[in-house]
């Protein structure tokens, strides 16, 4: 039998489900909203490491370490690791894997890296090729500043669409078969977004580059799977922002669709808190990561939330392209996620 | 194909224009007015250091322009080492980017940001990538300059 | 006296502030308009337009990067006027040869002492 759903989304009957999820922030990160519900804070942006990298990829490693503790396992009973991040050659995961020892698959989808991994670890764990493996990405201020903009100490002022790349790691680790059987919250489906690009060359303003996508990637959902908002407690975003969110809703608007917008929880807007002065908001592989780990995964297994939708955005651009004057090309990918009862 | 093309330009257009509608605008007296206050402030101060070469020490007009700059520059690194310069950046925009200051933050900001690269392709080649076309456009108009000069005059 | 601080603030203040309005019109970044400007104010130099402005505003000129490009291209036309065709090439880096001697050898120092921090 197809598990197939329409022109983009997979239904995972088996049901995997979330073991356990851990996440690790900075300092500016912990002075947000939701600041306490993090597992662990680094001390400072160096994290006890030589290099602005090395500081990155220690906290993906630790991330790792401590969802697979929370779950009361080893590492070596780990048989795949899902992971990306945003530096060139995702180097924070390559080398986090490194030291993990866990069977590794690379991923670099930018910002949308966690939800790519949970619906690829989804469909792995569905098809009986996984019974326990991890997704995991990462990001640090201060590596993508350099990468992609400019030097820390350059005195230039950010312009109002500009985001701030939060430092911060998330983990899930997913359980197939009998496994997945004790877990509260659980993977219905996935749908794979397609690239879209609306001809954004603003590296500044990436919100506006990713929102065409998460507005088809949503919009392909509903169609393939005959659901809509109504279905859903919440439809969760990665880093669109405050200017993404808005065009988000804007573009579902003119496609038809009623937006309910309490129902509409960016990461990126909810990362930090106005007076924080990060212009547009939060964005960053570790910002969509580091937020369903710390408060929707766990309002997921609580029971608070029943159904959500989840699916983190990228901007799949680098320095060279946006040098080049190209455009900005984005994604989504969705992941459905549902509250289990016990027994059920 | 022709229609497929012309329809994505409209896509792109519209969206242009959404995008416009809803970003947020950048406050420009206020930014303009903060520019103007540390432009001037910095171009007093280097006045004052003039004045200090000029009559004090006696330099002429050019070496005491040249002492202030070297001046400025010090104090620019020295404030950029310390975390202070993006600060004031972050206040004054094109106020502490435009003055011979914002040209050696420019300098000090990617040498101290690449040292963990290495001395030579770290420090040493990093230091010119935002200073280096200052440099290029600088003095290669100036030898252009120069060379109409000569041209002006053997004719 | 006085005078000279009040048209040096005025003049560099004016200055600064039509870089903002680029920066905040146009797309262009710090580094283009650090560009930008020492052309400019090579070009104004060659022109003779920027020495009047100079002996106004004192440093209110010289200070902007405008006034590196104009000692530049001052430096550039006495070494021609000394030294024909040879001074073209070796009269506009010597006249800003402090500026960029200075530059390198605090960045270098820079490095070498302070560690680049989160930013605020």
């Amino acid at each position: 039998m197809s598990k197939r759903m329409g022109a983009q989304t997979v239904s995972l009957p088996s049901r995997p489900g979330v073991l356990a999820f851990a996440s690790i922030v900075g300092q500016k990160e912990s002075e947000g909203p939701y600041g306490g519900k993090f597992d662990r804070i680094i001390e400072d942006e160096m994290n006890g490491q030589k290099s602005f990298e090395a500081a990155e990829r220690a906290m993906l490693e630790d991330a790792v370490r401590l969802c697979v503790s929370k779950a009361g396992r080893q590492l070596s009973d780990v048989q795949l690791l899902l992971a990306g991040d945003l530096l060139n050659q995702i180097i924070s995961a390559g080398f986090a894997a490194r030291s993990l020892a866990i069977p590794f698959y690379g991923l670099y989808g930018a910002c949308s890296t966690i939800s790519e991994s949970l619906s690829i670890g989804g469909m792995l764990a569905d098809g009986g090729f996984a019974d326990v493996l991890v997704c995991a990405t990462c990001s640090h201020f201060c590596t993508a500043e350099r990468q992609y903009r400019t030097p820390l100490e350059l005195g230039t002022q950010r312009t109002p669409t500009a985001q701030w790349t939060v430092t911060g790691s998330g983990a899930v680790m997913l359980a197939g078969g009998a496994a997945a059987k004790s877990c509260a919250a659980v993977l219905t489906h996935a749908t794979c977004g397609k690239v879209l690009d609306l001809g954004i060359t603003d590296a500044n303003n990436m919100g506006a580059a990713m929102a065409p996508a998460a507005c088809d990637t949503i919009a392909a959902h509903f169609a393939d799977t005959g659901r809509g908002f109504d279905d859903f407690d919440l439809v969760v975003t990665g880093d669109l922002g405050h200017l993404g969110r808005d065009l988000l809703i804007e573009l579902l608007r003119e496609k038809g669709v009623k937006v309910p917008e309490e129902k509409l929880f960016d990461c990126g807007c909810e990362i930090f808190s106005p007076r924080q002065d990060t212009h547009s908001g939060g964005s960053g592989c570790g910002c969509a990561a580091s937020m369903i780990c710390a408060h929707i995964l766990p309002e997921l297994e609580a029971g608070h939330l029943n159904r959500v939708l989840f699916l983190a955005t990228g901007a799949l651009l680098s320095p060279t392209t946006t040098m080049q004057g190209e455009s900005i090309p984005g994604v989504a990918h969705a992941v459905a996620l549902e509250h289990r009862k016990a027994g059920a | 194909m022709e229609t497929k093309s012309h329809n994505r330009a409209q896509q792109i257009e519209r969206y242009a224009g959404l995008v416009a509608r809803l970003a947020p605008k950048s406050d420009m007296a206020k930014g303009v007015v903060r520019a103007f206050l540390v432009g001037g402030l910095i171009c007093t101060l280097g006045q004052g250091i003039t004045d200090f070469f000029a009559y004090k020490m006696e330099f002429g007009t050019q070496a005491a322009s040249t002492a202030t700059s070297i001046c400025l520059i010090f104090l620019s690194a020295l404030l950029t080492g310390l975390g202070v310069y993006d600060r004031i950046g972050k206040f004054a925009g094109a106020g502490s980017i435009v003055p011979i200051t914002g040209f050696a933050n420019s300098v000090v900001a990617p040498a101290m940001e690449f040292r963990r690269e290495g001395l030579v392709m770290g420090v040493g080649a990093k230091l010119f990538t935002l200073a280096g076309p200052v440099l290029v456009y600088g003095i290669g108009s100036s030898v252009i300059v120069g060379l109409i000069a000569f041209f002006m005059e053997v004719m | 006296m006085i005078l000279m601080y009040v048209k040096a603030f005025i003049v560099g203040g004016i200055l600064c502030a039509i870089g903002q309005v680029l920066l905040l019109k146009t797309a262009l970044t710090s580094s283009r308009i650090l560009v930008g400007y020492v052309t400019v104010g090579v070009i104004l130099g060659a022109l003779g337009l920027y020495e009047p402005l100079a002996d106004f505003a004192g440093a209110g000129a010289t200070v902007p990067l405008t006034g590196f490009g104009y000692a530049l291209s001052q430096g550039a036309m006495e070494a021609v006027k000394s030294q024909g065709i040879l001074g073209a090439f070796t009269g506009g880096v010597t006249s800003a040869a402090g500026g960029i001697a200075a530059a390198v050898f605090f960045g270098y120092l820079a490095a070498l002492i302070f560690k680049p921090r989160m930013k605020s």
